[in-house]
């Protein structure tokens, strides 16, 4: 098995009113080549932010700490790695911080004077180690790319979807950026994969602009921009979330597909367990900027290690729970 | 009696010279104390109807009996009054309220507004308000988006039941709430209508929810009712295409070893 | 950080915010310094600046005295630019509002009404009004404000356009709350943010208007205004420059140091939008 990313000691702050959040507190976890991984959590769980850390999207203002190995290259084997694959001592030393002990947590108030631009920079702290944003210290030798390597489908693909742009070239503009086709054929390649998202009438729908689109199809025009320049590593943040469920069943339905056909590792984040369980092979579950714990999907639903993990289980409202409604008689 | 009876109400849109029915010929009724489910996908229709029921927006055709009178007759000062026993909880409960507002100044409109309290009470009121919806009364003047999303929906909740309605209309209420605090609210809300007999219009598109809470579900698909029936017995065996489709397509667990309560 | 602190961090907004404190001191401490009648003769006809240390910057035609006249003038066009701004600002945003929040007629007849007075220049308006009616001081505030208005009422309606389409209007109807409360309790206050960014330049608007009505001796008589000093010294252009020069270098900076000051709170207000 194989690491496309080894993520290490990560945290990430953002300051907010003078005060710092820590939004991921030292996460370790290993994304797998080829897996579909689910990072479930609730609401300032730190799942977006991982999603953006790991994308190469979060904002300048945030601060980061820990590294993300890379593999997009050369092949490099590890050893499998067990259940919590941050605990791995020989892997740890490589860049070590110390992280966690000397910033703040959520609510703490801070002195303004520690808090002056050059704080990211000086992160790096006492401890021998170095701390590097997004290095590439393990395995592969070269940065990942934001749509040329990962591809990235958001939440509201009415705001990720450029709205004075055909829907073809918003796709055609990133085969061609980044694979260096032609136009003509980036269009070719465009139409291609409109059809491949089973958008329908693709000869005409290229030329459509994004407001003349269901949601549901904007959403499958922008897993078709995401995936566009062959990424080997596609991020789903929450992409169903604004979507009905039929509409959003059929999007997770196209998400395993292409995952599959293409051989993509999937990060797929998301608030509700019962659609991570159903689309992803392990499930990583978050809550207050920590990972609880991360196993294989049958693992998580049927024999948490935590309580919060059986809680959400639990808080589930499936079409077999038993209904919280005790009926009166009429 | 029926609260509240609907019959043939039909609402249409004119999108780029064409007429689309956003609700067409819909009838329901609800009894007092109870929950009426309205689901469907997007684009079925059913916040439009929330929104005709509401009189927040008016429909083409169609009638409305709230409590025995002709709702859509109502105007001026005798809709208002008349409002305070017809009340919604929004989905966003962040957008629901004023941005400049505290959860006093929320809670203290309905009951100026319906001089339920004189102005010396009210603060009393607001209190006992916070409590009957489990939060405390120190939370009064906080702002709205200083607290969190569930004392949000809590708070908007409390302003729904401040005027004493008898029907509450929950438009996808418990749908933008975490998982575990939307167990919470919901349980709040069946406490409510076991305590005070309020009956809840309930609009989401979440099934599972629905199964959980409802006494009764009408399914809409694209303006018009598909199929409707007790909600266990509609959910578990659906007839109609729509019903059939949305249980489908509902994520489910397939846990081995289920925990017993 | 404090909206203050935040302010105080850009230059342009420290220029405008000082060349303001200048100008209300001067306009605060014009009867203090020059309890008298500023309009009385104070010595000889035009003596030139820096000559006589009692009359610093020199006398007028008539021996009046230009520094006195400078910090009385300075309390005319401040009063003048602030009232006639705040008038402006507030029949814009009450026609706006009603416009954009009862929509319909009410919207139709109100918008019409609105572009019948942009469509006519505020100034020709301002002047129109001011000699029919006759000059003092309320007259000169009124006509200015008749011309200024428009343009918050534009950018109200269109905000309020879009806030009653949120969930918070229709709760406040659900509530029983009435169109007139939800309309100034609920709408206005929150479409005020973008109309109140039109001040600084209504502001500086205003001045400008009064010191040009004033010029043309249409301003109050018996007041001493920036306009009617540059006037005064038209006529003794040649051999007293500074006549003209002085009061149109006080009119230049207020402007200049309103806009920026305006530009300063606007710039800071946007940032701790975007960060919130």
């Amino acid at each position: 098995m194989t690491a496309q990313a080894e993520i290490r000691d990560l945290s990430v702050h953002y300051r907010r009113d003078g005060a710092e959040v820590t939004a991921l507190d030292s996460i370790s976890l290993d994304v797998v080549a080829g897996e579909r991984l689910a990072i479930i959590g609730e609401s300032g769980s730190g799942k977006s932010t991982l999603a953006l850390a790991i994308a190469g999207l979060l904002p300048g203002s945030a601060k980061v700490e820990g590294r993300i190995g890379w593999q997009f290259q050369a092949p490099r084997s590890f050893p499998p790695p067990s259940v919590l694959p941050d605990i791995s001592p020989a892997r740890g030393e490589i860049g070590n911080t110390a992280i966690g002990s000397s910033t703040s947590k959520i609510g703490e108030g801070r002195d303004e004077s520690v808090i002056s631009p050059l704080a990211g920079e000086m992160s790096g702290r006492t401890e021998g180690g170095v701390t590097e944003r997004r290095t590439s210290a393990i395995g592969g030798p070269r940065q990942p790319l934001p749509g040329r390597d990962i591809g990235f489908v958001f939440q509201d693909p009415s705001a990720s979807l450029d709205p004075v742009m055909a829907v073809g070239k918003q796709i055609a503009e990133v085969a061609h950026t980044h694979l260096g086709l032609d136009w003509p054929q980036a269009y070719a390649r465009a139409k291609h994969l409109l059809e491949r998202v089973r958008l329908p009438d693709p000869a005409s729908a290229i030329r459509a602009f994004p407001h003349q689109l269901s949601g549901g199809q904007k959403q499958r025009v922008a897993i078709a921009a995401a995936i566009a320049a062959e990424p080997k590593l596609l991020i789903a943040d929450e992409a169903t979330s604004a979507l009905d469920t039929i509409v959003q069943a059929e999007i997770v339905a196209l998400i395993r597909q292409l995952v599959i056909e293409d051989g993509m590792t999937l990060l797929f984040i998301s608030h509700d367990i019962a659609l991570a369980a159903e689309l992803a092979e392990r499930i990583a579950v978050f809550r207050y900027g920590g990972l609880v714990e991360i196993g294989a999907t049958a693992q998580i639903v049927n024999a948490p290690r935590q309580d919060y993990t059986r809680a959400l289980l639990d808080a589930h409202l499936g079409l077999d729970a038993s209904p919280l409604l005790r009926r009166t008689p009429a | 009696m029926t609260l509240l009876a609907v019959s043939d109400l039909t609402k249409r849109y004119r999108r780029g010279g064409k007429t689309i029915a956003a609700v067409d010929g819909v009838s329901f009724a609800v009894e007092p104390g109870e929950t009426l489910a309205l689901a469907g996908p997007s684009g079925s229709g059913k916040s439009t109807i929330a929104r005709l029921v509401l009189r927040l927006i008016e429909p083409d055709a169609g009638n409305i009996q709230f409590e025995g009178d002709d709702f859509l007759t109502l105007n001026g000062a005798a809709l208002r009054a008349r409002r305070a026993h017809l009340q919604m909880v929004f989905q966003d409960p962040l957008a629901a309220f004023n941005p400049r507002a505290t959860v006093a100044r929320v809670l203290d409109d309905p009951l100026r507004i319906h001089a339920i309290a004189s102005r010396a009470e009210r603060p009393a009121r607001i209190a006992a308000l916070l409590e009957r919806v489990g939060l405390t009364a120190d939370l009064a003047p906080r702002a709205i988006h200083e607290i969190s999303g569930g004392q949000r929906q809590r708070v908007a909740i409390a302003r729904a039941i401040a005027t004493n309605p008898s029907l509450i209309v929950l438009d996808e209420a418990v749908s933008a709430l975490d998982v575990s605090v939307r167990g919470q609210i919901l349980e709040l809300l069946l406490d409510l209508q076991a305590r005070e007999r309020i009956a809840y219009l309930f609009i989401s598109h979440d099934l599972g929810v629905v199964r959980a809470i409802a006494h009764r579900v009408v399914l809409l698909d694209a303006g018009r009712i598909a199929e409707s029936g007790d909600a266990r017995a509609v959910i578990d065996a659906p007839q109609s295409a729509i019903g059939k489709a949305l249980v489908a397509a509902a994520p489910r667990l397939n846990r081995s070893s289920r925990q017993v309560p | 950080m404090s909206p203050l602190n935040r302010l105080l961090r850009r230059p342009e907004a420290v220029a405008g915010a000082f060349i303001l404190a200048v100008l209300f001191a001067m306009a605060l401490s014009a009867s203090l310094l020059f309890p008298s009648d500023p309009q009385a003769i104070a010595g000889p006809a035009l003596l030139p600046s820096f000559q006589d240390w009692s009359l610093p910057l020199g006398t007028d035609r008539l021996g009046r005295d230009v520094l006195a006249e400078l910090f009385h003038g300075a309390r005319t066009s401040l009063a003048v630019g602030l009232a006639a701004a705040t008038a402006a600002l507030f029949i814009g945003a009450v026609v706006g509002t009603l416009a954009g929040f009862a929509g319909g007629l009410v919207d139709e007849v109100l918008m019409r009404i609105t572009d019948a007075f942009q469509t006519v220049p505020s100034f020709l308006l301002a002047l129109a009004f001011v000699s029919v009616v006759g000059p003092s001081l309320g007259i000169v505030v009124a006509a200015i404000a008749l011309g200024a208005w428009t343009g918050p009422a534009r950018v109200a309606r269109a905000e309020v356009l879009s806030i009653r389409e949120r969930d918070y209007v229709a709760g406040a109807r659900v509530i029983g709350m009435h169109p007139m409360a939800i309309a100034f309790r609920e709408v206005l206050p929150n479409a005020l943010p973008p109309v109140l960014a039109l001040s600084s330049v209504i502001v500086a608007a205003a001045i400008l208007t009064e010191a040009a009505l004033s010029f043309l001796g249409l301003g109050d008589p018996n007041r001493v205004t920036w306009g009617g000093m540059i006037a005064e010294g038209r006529t003794v252009l040649r051999t007293a420059p500074f006549l003209s020069i002085v009061p149109g270098i006080a009119l230049v900076l207020t402007v200049l140091g309103i806009y920026l000051a305006g530009e300063g709170v606007v710039e800071t207000t946007a940032v701790r939008r975007s960060l919130s």
